[in-house]
């Protein structure tokens, strides 16, 4: 049965409306009670929002994260993360909270600073990614005839372009190599698999009989996307711009790897490089590649467990089990 | 009034559009005020493509479809006039919105200027006119619903239109049980009365005949027989008519395969499609008739 509260009833009124979960029967009748005011959908979602610990445990570990990238940087000593710290590859203590690298470089230091570049580049890749994808998706998938067949082969002829090659020619010509650029480039690469998935997705729901019940009812094509459409998918496009997200965040650990990456900077991709360069792992200096790599894991993983509780806040019906 | 005259639909199927299957072929009828109009056929013979062209969610390849005079153009104008109901009650709703939603699309693009304390008040009362509670269907979800009361909600839904014309009513009682169905036929007979037209489109020739005036028997995307109710079902002319209802279970008597349909169904009536006037009121296209033009 459920154990949510009937929304939007003050708590005098008699149960008699409540949702009729598992009784055989038709559901009492009111009567004489008078239907009460429906919450604002807003509200209601703030409300199961508000209740879901999935959202708030998943939330509460990028904010933690998000605010360690955005303001550890201000604690630290001096503004370069890749400074001598004074003592080499030593083992985590007060002194250096995460311990140091072979080069005596603070790791704690790295983290921070990483995080804020990871953060940058995920945000910033991840997000035109998902930008570019829910537009040539939606448009795609509910237009269909010529549009679709052009922006799906714009599509294929995206998805097979050898990225590596392009940022390298790029790089030569340009010369940028700041962590909003590798963003924006990922960004601009990394869209197409997303757009295959949200068309294929809109395609099958602009079929259902409501779409046309909104445009039976005068809505046009923006709203009936944006309105209809989409927030049936809500919590499938959060989910891919997590996985954009996270990918943004990987390639920019390989670009960083193959010397494309930032050159101003550190991320965490550029520690978990190094450390595997300079073979922390076979020297046992696991405090340089641990925190890295479980901030990455961390900020995708808390992301994918914010989804989960996402799902259940939109989905009314996931509410009640 | 709603006038179809020769309205024929085509799709364009296969690679470069090289193929086409034609949907609906030439067909022409009119629908009154306060006159249902039933269109039977089977599965794909065109009748749920001619509900969506009267609603203007499909375009039509040729012939002219007019309301009152006045060429269809789907657009908010001409949805304040006709409304449609679909087959199936569950994909009607938004599965992640409350079901009243429906009501609230309504108030926004015709009546945005209605008080909110006063649309309630409307709402409520075309739900009650649908023979449903308030208190118990408003501020649900669908699946908290059943198919019958979410039926009930999309007449509900058309009724807050006052200024409403005509309806297309396509299979919606094929999805509820025998009992909810004659309270939802009853229902469009409310409408009637009302001096709505009503398309009522359907598979089943019993539910067919309960309330139209006229029939509409489709196949192929051809008018083979129309005429009044009574007539065509009385004096089945053609082959295919006599075959579905022939095919109507009955008590007692062994269920064999009728006779195949006749030869003369696909050449059916002239070039342009016209019908042979069998009687007055009563429209067959050829199948041997004398006087048809085939022959």
């Amino acid at each position: 049965m459920n154990a949510m509260p009937p929304l939007g009833e003050p708590a005098s009124e008699p149960v008699a409306t409540a949702q009729p979960a598992s009784d055989a029967g038709p559901p009492l009748a009111s009567g004489a009670a008078e239907p009460s005011a429906p919450l604002s959908p807003t509200r209601e979602t703030l409300h199961y929002a508000l209740r879901n610990p999935k959202l708030l445990i998943g939330l509460a570990v990028v904010l933690v994260l998000l605010l360690t990238g955005l303001f550890g940087p201000l604690l630290l000593d001096g503004p370069d993360p890749n400074a001598y710290s004074g003592a080499q590859a030593v083992g985590p203590s007060g002194e250096h909270w995460f311990g140091t690298t072979t080069f005596g470089q603070d790791v704690f230091a790295q983290f921070v600073y990483g995080l804020r570049a990871t953060f940058l580049v995920g945000v910033i890749g991840g997000g035109i990614a998902a930008v570019i994808a829910m537009l040539v998706g939606f448009f795609a998938g509910y237009r269909g005839g010529v549009l679709d067949e052009v922006l799906t082969m714009l599509t294929n002829i995206v998805l097979v372009i050898p990225s590596l090659a392009v940022l390298l020619i790029v790089n030569a010509y340009l010369g940028v190599r700041s962590v909003p650029v590798q963003g924006l480039f990922i960004g601009l690469t990394s869209w197409p698999w997303a757009a295959r998935a949200i068309r294929a997705q809109t395609f099958s729901l602009r079929t259902r009989d409501f779409v046309d019940l909104a445009r039976l009812s005068g809505s046009r094509t923006w709203k009936i996307i944006f309105r209809e459409i989409a927030p049936n998918m809500s919590s499938y496009l959060f989910m891919t711009f997590i996985l954009l997200f996270g990918g943004s965040i990987l390639i920019a650990s390989s670009l960083d790897f193959i010397g494309l990456g930032p050159t101003d900077s550190v991320s965490l991709g550029l520690m978990l490089q190094s450390a595997q360069q300079w073979s922390a792992l076979q020297l046992g200096l696991w405090w340089w590649f641990v925190p890295p790599g479980v901030g990455i894991t961390a900020v995708v993983g808390a992301l994918y467990v914010a989804n989960v509780g996402l799902d259940e806040v939109f989905n009314p019906k996931l509410r009640e089990s | 009034m709603l006038t179809l005259d020769r309205v024929t639909k085509t799709f364009r199927t296969g690679t470069f559009s090289g193929s086409s299957v034609t949907a609906v072929d030439r067909v022409s009828f009119t629908v009154g005020r306060g006159e249902v109009v039933t269109l039977l056929g089977e599965s794909g013979s065109g009748k749920s493509t001619l509900g969506r062209m009267i609603l203007g969610l499909t375009p039509v390849t040729a012939g002219s479809l007019t309301l009152g005079g006045e060429p269809v153009r789907s657009g908010r104008e001409y949805y304040r006039r006709v409304q449609g109901i679909f087959q199936d009650p569950f994909s009607c709703f938004n599965p992640v919105f409350k079901a009243d939603r429906v009501f609230a699309l309504v108030k926004e693009a015709y009546y945005p200027r209605v008080s909110a304390a006063d649309w309630r008040g409307r709402v409520e009362r075309a739900v009650r006119d649908v023979r449903l509670d308030p208190g118990q269907v408003l501020n649900k979800y669908p699946h908290q619903l059943s198919g019958g009361q979410l039926q009930r909600l999309l007449i509900a839904r058309a009724l807050l239109l006052d200024g409403l014309e005509f309806l297309v009513a396509d299979e919606i009682t094929s999805m509820l049980d025998a009992s909810t169905r004659v309270d939802v036929l009853n229902l469009l007979g409310d409408l009637r009365e009302r001096g709505l037209g009503v398309l009522y489109i359907t598979h089943d020739l019993a539910l067919g005949t309960y309330l139209a005036e006229q029939t509409v028997v489709l196949r192929g995307g051809r008018i083979t027989e129309r005429g009044a109710t009574e007539k065509v079902f009385g004096n089945p002319m053609h082959p295919y008519t006599r075959h579905l209802l022939a095919a109507v279970p009955r008590l007692g008597v062994d269920w064999v395969d009728a006779e195949p349909v006749g030869s003369c169904v696909f050449h059916d009536a002239g070039a342009e499609g016209e019908l042979h006037e069998a009687e007055p009121d009563h429209f067959v296209a050829c199948a041997q008739l004398p006087g048809c033009p085939g022959h």
